[in-house]
């Protein structure tokens, strides 16, 4: 019972990182209909800065984390500026959409392999300072809580943001429908920039709460979650934010009970996939999807 | 096209003049050795390390010969890729017509390149290959390099002695030759030793979280963890291990690919009392090795690591072997006198090659101790 319960809370902690980290991958197709590809760069980067930070600059954690949080944000808005911007007008926009932002992930990669080198870095030692705790024979360290704090915390403000305020209704708009919110007098670019800038921040913070986590950063780190972040976006729905994030936990779960039962973590990769493979022949919207009513 | 083509030949004809005219005029007294290492590609942090150890060794012996047997050396990069590695075969072999060849780094590279040599008889020394079926290509194929075959089961008998454990789980990476050569050398190393293994887990190159398999591990109560992994996986499980609670008391055992300064780095605090089974250890007070360690340090400013010390050791032992044959084109000579090494004093210590040209020397078993790795004993 006791192991079980471990391998739970070893499941809802990975998948809390899945989830922000796909968050931020279904807002953007949600508004635009386009897969950003960079996004795992992105993650990389945010994590690496704030690495740079603590390990170079000498800054706390905590200032550090909102700051590469932030620059990962403005890598967003750098990213939308040179890899979508100038395709928009183009009738095939998504397709062009999708291989310019391949192009941008590889751009990313290479800066940060010519700036961090190609070996795994961690965060220094006491960057923070673990406590672990035995409750009912399951042991629980207190930056897992802390991440599962955070990734909580900052899909719960998501979902909020987009749900009640205003910006959050204007890009609800244009996800709907660009050419009715531009009627409305919606700063459509404007608004999608910004979509941007929130959807790289949530994947920068994700990084960096994996590499203090996992504390191994490396330049290609981003490509281990990639396609998982796509299978969790698929599987909870494209473009549904609740959907992302159960679909972050359940990947998280299956992945580690796989694990778990088998031993090996050859199959787990298999297993995860194969059950996303099944609810797309049972579900084909995914578990939260909208189906097909926007269309229409 | 054509002109094209025939401007291109004789672009080349020209350039092969002019090298030909860089290579200095070799005196009589000179052996030339090819070194190929990996400096560009995914084994270039191994690769490296091997050039700067081989230097080092090449340097000295040069200004020690005075009007002596003189080292040459030929440096060239394998990329990481078996391919490249062919063509710098080739080339050493037939353009630059080497004594011997020190290398390569990789022992897949290792096992397409050295038949090359061994067709036409060359001897090559490998200075990192750890795999199995290395030597086995032929009898002009050496390497200083112990493997996992001979360093595990030493490390089970050595920290048995030391930990008294009598159950263990065994964890181990099985998606690659390095790893799953130690998880079958630790397997036997464990029944010599009526050590009873509880249950396998297994990991993948490139995992991160290894918290389902280690609370696994947890709930079967080992009395310590055996575990075949290259360094990055290695400092991954150590720290998850501790971090999910396993004691201390609990120790964990590895191989060749724990004995890096990157596993006391990444895990930290966790590493203290891992133990560690190697063919080098850089505290050795052997005073070749204290010496080598001082000299390297002083040259390259940062401590050096076992591919340096074996790349070094690997130079003297060719050295040695054309000394010995009085040759420095004879490559069947160098073979002769190569199988014919017995104790030669080295770094790594007393020094043979065994029947089947693999390394033999005594291994070292270290725990990590107050950030450094300690011997424990021979």
């Amino acid at each position: 019972m006791n192991l079980l319960a471990q391998q739970l809370v070893n499941g809802l902690f990975i998948g809390s990182v899945y989830g922000l980290f796909a968050v931020g991958y279904t807002l953007v197709f949600g508004v635009l209909d386009i897969l950003n590809l960079a996004h795992a760069a992105v993650f990389t980067l945010g994590g690496l800065v704030a690495l740079w930070l603590v390990q170079a600059a000498g800054v706390s954690i905590w200032l550090a984390f909102p700051l590469a949080t932030l620059f990962a944000g403005l890598l967003g808005l750098l990213l939308n500026q040179v890899a979508f911007v100038p395709l928009r007008k183009r009738a095939d926009s998504q397709f062009s959409g999708l291989i310019s932002s391949i192009a941008m992930a590889i751009v990313f990669e290479a800066v940060a392999l010519g700036l961090f080198g190609a070996r795994s870095v961690r965060f220094p030692q006491g960057t923070v300072s673990v406590h672990i705790w035995h409750v009912a024979g399951v042991t629980i360290t207190s930056l897992q809580v802390g991440i599962v704090l955070v990734a909580t915390l900052l899909m719960l403000v998501l979902t909020f943001f987009i749900q009640r305020t205003r910006t959050g209704k204007a890009i609800r708009t244009v996800a709907e429908n660009e050419r009715a919110a531009m009627l409305l007098g919606i700063n459509v670019n404007g608004i999608i920039a910004f979509t941007f800038f929130i959807s790289s921040s949530l994947g920068g913070a994700a990084g960096i709460l994996y590499g203090l986590y996992f504390d191994a950063l490396a330049p290609d780190m981003g490509r281990s979650i990639e396609l998982k972040g796509l299978a969790v976006i698929i599987l909870g729905g494209m473009g549904s934010i609740p959907g992302a994030i159960l679909g972050g936990l359940a990947f998280g779960l299956s992945e580690v009970l796989t694990v778990a039962i088998s031993g090996t973590s050859n199959l787990r990769d298999a297993v995860a996939f194969t059950v996303l493979f099944a609810i797309l022949l049972i579900r084909p919207s995914g578990l939260l999807g909208r189906g097909k009513t926007r269309e229409a | 096209m054509k002109r094209f083509n025939r401007l291109l030949f004789a672009a080349t004809v020209c350039v092969a003049f002019a090298t030909a005219g860089v290579y200095p005029a070799f005196s009589a007294e000179t052996i030339k050795i090819g070194f190929v290492f990996s400096m560009t590609g995914g084994a270039a942090v191994y690769g490296a390390s091997q050039k700067e150890g081989a230097q080092l060794a090449v340097d000295q012996i040069n200004a020690a010969a005075g009007g002596g047997l003189q080292i040459a050396p030929i440096f060239e990069d394998d990329a990481s890729v078996p391919q490249q590695g062919t063509n710098v075969y080739n080339k050493l072999i037939n353009g630059d017509k080497v004594a011997a060849i020190v290398g390569p780094t990789l022992s897949n590279t290792a096992k397409i390149t050295n038949p090359i040599a061994q067709q036409i008889g060359v001897p090559v020394l490998g200075v990192s290959n750890t795999a199995a079926g290395i030597t086995e290509i032929g009898d002009y194929i050496f390497r200083n390099s112990l493997t996992e075959a001979v360093v595990i089961p030493n490390t089970v008998k050595v920290a048995k002695a030391k930990l008294g454990f009598n159950k263990v789980v065994h964890f181990f990476g099985n998606d690659d030759a390095f790893t799953k050569s130690g998880a079958d050398a630790f397997r036997k190393g464990l029944q010599a030793e009526g050590v009873q293994i509880l249950g396998e887990q297994t990991f993948a190159k490139g995992d991160r979280d290894f918290s389902p398999q280690l609370t696994q591990i947890k709930s079967q109560n080992p009395d310590a963890i055996v575990c075949s992994a290259l360094v990055e996986e290695a400092s991954g499980i150590v720290s998850q291990a501790r971090q999910l609670g396993i004691p201390k008391t609990v120790s964990i055992i590895g191989g060749n690919g724990f004995n890096s300064p990157a596993l006391i780095k990444n895990a930290g605090e966790a590493s203290e009392g891992v133990i560690v089974g190697a063919a080098w250890n850089i505290s050795s007070t052997n005073p070749l090795n204290v010496k080598f360690v001082d000299d390297y340090t002083k040259k390259y400013n940062r401590p050096p690591d076992q591919f340096a010390a074996q790349a070094f050791a690997g130079v003297h032992i060719i050295y040695q072997a054309a000394k010995a044959a009085g040759t420095t084109d004879n490559r069947k000579a160098i073979r002769d006198a190569l199988v014919k090494i017995k104790g030669l004093d080295t770094l790594l210590g007393k020094f043979s090659f065994t029947e089947g040209r693999d390394a033999d020397h005594t291994p070292v078993v270290q725990e990590v101790k107050g950030g450094k790795f300690l011997v424990v004993g021979n």
